[in-house]
């Protein structure tokens, strides 16, 4: 037997165990042996990846940036493996209360813009990024207020946005930054009524998770497992559960010129820098 | 194609439009939507995403998008293209229908769960638990006529009975009707706990049985109620409960086996206890106790009717199977073969109330009555089991091997 790829991944919510419990069983069935370590954090999981501990890890968008940050400045090379389908072309859009009389970007001129974690590349860095393309400066021209819930998970805990929605909706801040699927889902759980939101401006789109392998992984197995992941299909009952239960239809392979807005971010904030440090000084994951 | 969802939003029912417009469709299609409320791109982007289509980016699309503007400027309905995913089609892909409606198949499958019995059944989720799938373990064509006129004869325990206490009844007679009620409770409680107990190893593809062994635990319930209700009627207070009787309920309960269970409780005991109960309102001292015998027995007739039309479908279709309903009335003739049977109180308090009083020429009357229930009592046995396929003489083996407790 063949010694098994181990699978990092980061343990936002109870249900990563089941899924990747899951897809074990799954891989096995056909022959590849894996096994999975969680972490709570995504810094952990991203330096573990460049030091071969794991020879995969299911990233986030911004744990993808850190490990080719990372792996470049070493000369080594991580590879970009598979992602959801659901991964790809998401946007953020900045939100005012609708009547509130703000109609275009400009008029959040010296207000107050609500904003997830820190580290949460849909809530916080790339809108914040987007309003700086569009002529506002973070912190200059309008004041960031941050909703940090669930740092170090990279934005996968949805709390730190919602707060930021329900801090417009009391009228603590003028506007939030949310991704476009959460504008359907803080209506549907009453966070805010249907058609209370009115949107001021939205990014270009992006895209998110990322499986990731270590420089060190054998290129052979991964293969193997790539085609394994790429070949589950959405009409088998038991992959389907599993596909469910992760949020996705399909894998795809990877690509990451989605990934440039966030890059970005990532220099304009400071957030790592070039050789993939964590030089944000806020962020305690 | 083309849907216009003017000022509906996808977070107030629009999607039920675009489920709708690209049901139509087959993968790889294109769905044009158009529509003015506030962020109508953003949220069809997510909403597409999760449910496995896409929108199509706006250099794809037909038109010029206007994405990037306020809600009020999209306004304008910026054309907006999706391509339907194959998500749907697969999660149907492997769906089977559940049987008919109308009919009963010989095996019913685990996979089907909790499923109606007709319904498309997506592929996956839970099997369910279930002992009983095979329809000539469970089934009687009798089922669902009985289930209709059990539905059709419920009652209600509190309206349909006058609680008046009685007056005038002798204190030794009714002495023996709280014996004979006590006695009733937990007759009714061991048939209560048995059909409840199959209901849940019962596959519900044989629906009919299902229904009409919920039906037979609402009429124990009642049955429960009512006795117990007509015991504490005068005094408050409880009869006694024998170690035998309740040895011979128990064996009832030891039972595995859904036909011989039920062969046992309906066919034999309740069967029985249809007499007794006959026996007991003929001879009530009071109305109460003349109703609430003369109630439970028309419920009892059903769970009977049930009981040997099942064995029968059975004895039937294979008659090595009368050797193992043999069988199982000897191991729990066995089984109780050291205990004594009816509780003597309950027996003699049959007799003082068919007697009516203490005089000795009246309590030879009552003896009299009680023999000539056991003898109706196992005629009743013999007839039914006779109806189920044994012949005459094994017939009458057989009732003579019953529990002297009479369920
Ligand atoms: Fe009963
Ligand atoms: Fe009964």
């Amino acid at each position: 037997m063949s010694t098994p790829l181990v699978i990092g991944s980061v343990a936002y919510d109870p249900k990563v165990v089941t899924i990747w419990e899951g897809f074990r069983g799954f891989l096995r069935e056909r022959g590849i042996e894996t096994d999975f370590v969680l972490y709570s954090n995504y810094e952990r999981q991203v330096e573990d990846l460049l030091a071969n501990r794991i020879d995969l890890a299911w990233n986030s968008p911004l744990a993808w940036v850190r490990a080719d940050r990372l792996a470049r400045a070493r000369g080594l090379t991580v590879v970009p493996l598979f992602m959801r389908d659901s991964d790809r072309e998401l946007r953020s859009a900045v939100v005012t209360r609708a009547g509130s009389g703000a109609e275009t970007l400009s008029d959040l001129r010296g207000k107050r813009v609500g904003v997830g974690a820190v580290d949460s590349p849909q809530s916080t860095l790339i809108p914040l990024s987007y309003l700086r393309s569009q002529g506002l400066v973070p912190g200059e021209d309008f004041e960031v207020v941050r909703f940090d819930v669930g740092v170090g998970l990279h934005g996968d805990h949805v709390g730190g946005e919602r707060d930021a929605v329900i801090a417009l909706r009391e009228g603590s801040v003028d506007a939030a930054c949310v991704l476009d699927a959460n504008l359907i889902v803080f209506s549907q759980e009453g966070t805010v009524p249907s058609g209370y939101l009115s949107v001021l401006g939205q990014t270009e789109p992006f895209d998110h998770c990322m499986m990731t392998t270590a420089p060190g992984a054998d290129p052979e197995a991964v293969a193997t497992l790539n085609d394994a992941f790429l070949a589950m299909s959405y009409a088998d009952p038991t992959v389907r559960r599993l596909l469910d239960l992760e949020g996705l239809k399909q894998w795809l392979p990877g690509r990451t010129e989605n990934y440039a807005a966030l890059e970005r971010a990532v220099d304009e904030t400071g957030f790592y820098d070039a050789e993939g440090n964590i030089t944000a000084d806020d962020y305690r994951p | 194609m083309t849907i216009d969802l003017e000022d509906l939003a996808l977070d107030e029912g629009g999607h039920i439009l675009l489920e709708r417009a690209l049901a139509g469709l087959r993968p790889g299609e294109q769905l044009e939507v158009r529509g003015r409320s506030g962020g109508l791109s953003l949220m069809l982007g997510a909403w597409a995403r999760s449910h496995g289509h896409r929108l199509l980016p706006a250099a794809d699309r037909p038109m010029p998008a206007a994405d990037r503007l306020s809600s009020d400027e999209l306004s304008d309905g910026p054309s907006l293209v999706l391509e339907k995913g194959a998500a749907h089609d697969q999660r149907w892909s492997g769906a089977v229908r559940a049987g008919e409606p109308g009919g009963v198949l010989p095996r019913a499958d685990r996979t089907w769960g909790l499923a109606a019995r007709g319904a498309l059944v997506e592929a996956g989720g839970p099997k369910l638990d279930v002992a009983w799938v095979e329809r000539d373990h469970v089934w009687a064509d009798i089922a669902p006529t009985l289930y209709a006129r059990a539905a059709a004869s419920q009652w209600d325990p509190n309206t349909i009975i006058d609680w008046t206490p009685p007056s005038g009844v002798p204190d030794d007679i009714e002495d023996a009707v709280v014996q004979i009620m006590t006695y009733l409770v937990e007759n009714e409680q061991a048939a209560l706990m048995i059909p409840a107990r199959m209901l849940g190893t019962l596959h519900p593809h044989y629906r009919e049985v299902m229904q009409l062994l919920a039906s037979q635990v609402a009429d124990e319930a009642r049955h429960v109620e009512i006795f117990t209700r007509r015991a504490l009627l005068t005094r408050g207070q409880m009869g006694r409960s024998g170690a035998d009787g309740r040895e011979s309920l128990q064996t009832l309960l030891n039972e595995p086996d859904f036909t011989l269970a039920s062969f046992l409780l309906s066919v034999l005991g309740e069967g029985t206890f249809v007499d007794l109960l006959k026996f007991i309102h003929d001879f009530a001292p009071d109305r109460v106790t003349a109703d609430v015998t003369r109630l439970a027995a028309r419920d009892e007739a059903r769970h009977v009717a049930f009981g040997v039309a099942h064995t029968a479908y059975i004895a039937h279709s294979d008659p090595a199977f009368l050797g193992r309903l043999r069988g199982a009335v000897e191991r729990r003739h066995e089984a109780l073969r050291d205990t004594a049977g009816l509780n003597q109180s309950v027996f003699d308090g049959l007799v003082l109330l068919a007697a009516g009083s203490w005089e000795p020429a009246a309590i030879r009357r009552g003896w009299e009555a009680v023999q000539g229930l056991q003898r109706r009592m196992d005629e009743g046995r013999r007839r039914r089991l006779a109806a189920i396929g044994f012949p005459d003489g094994e017939a009458a083996e057989l009732s003579a091997l019953h529990t002297k407790n009479f369920m």
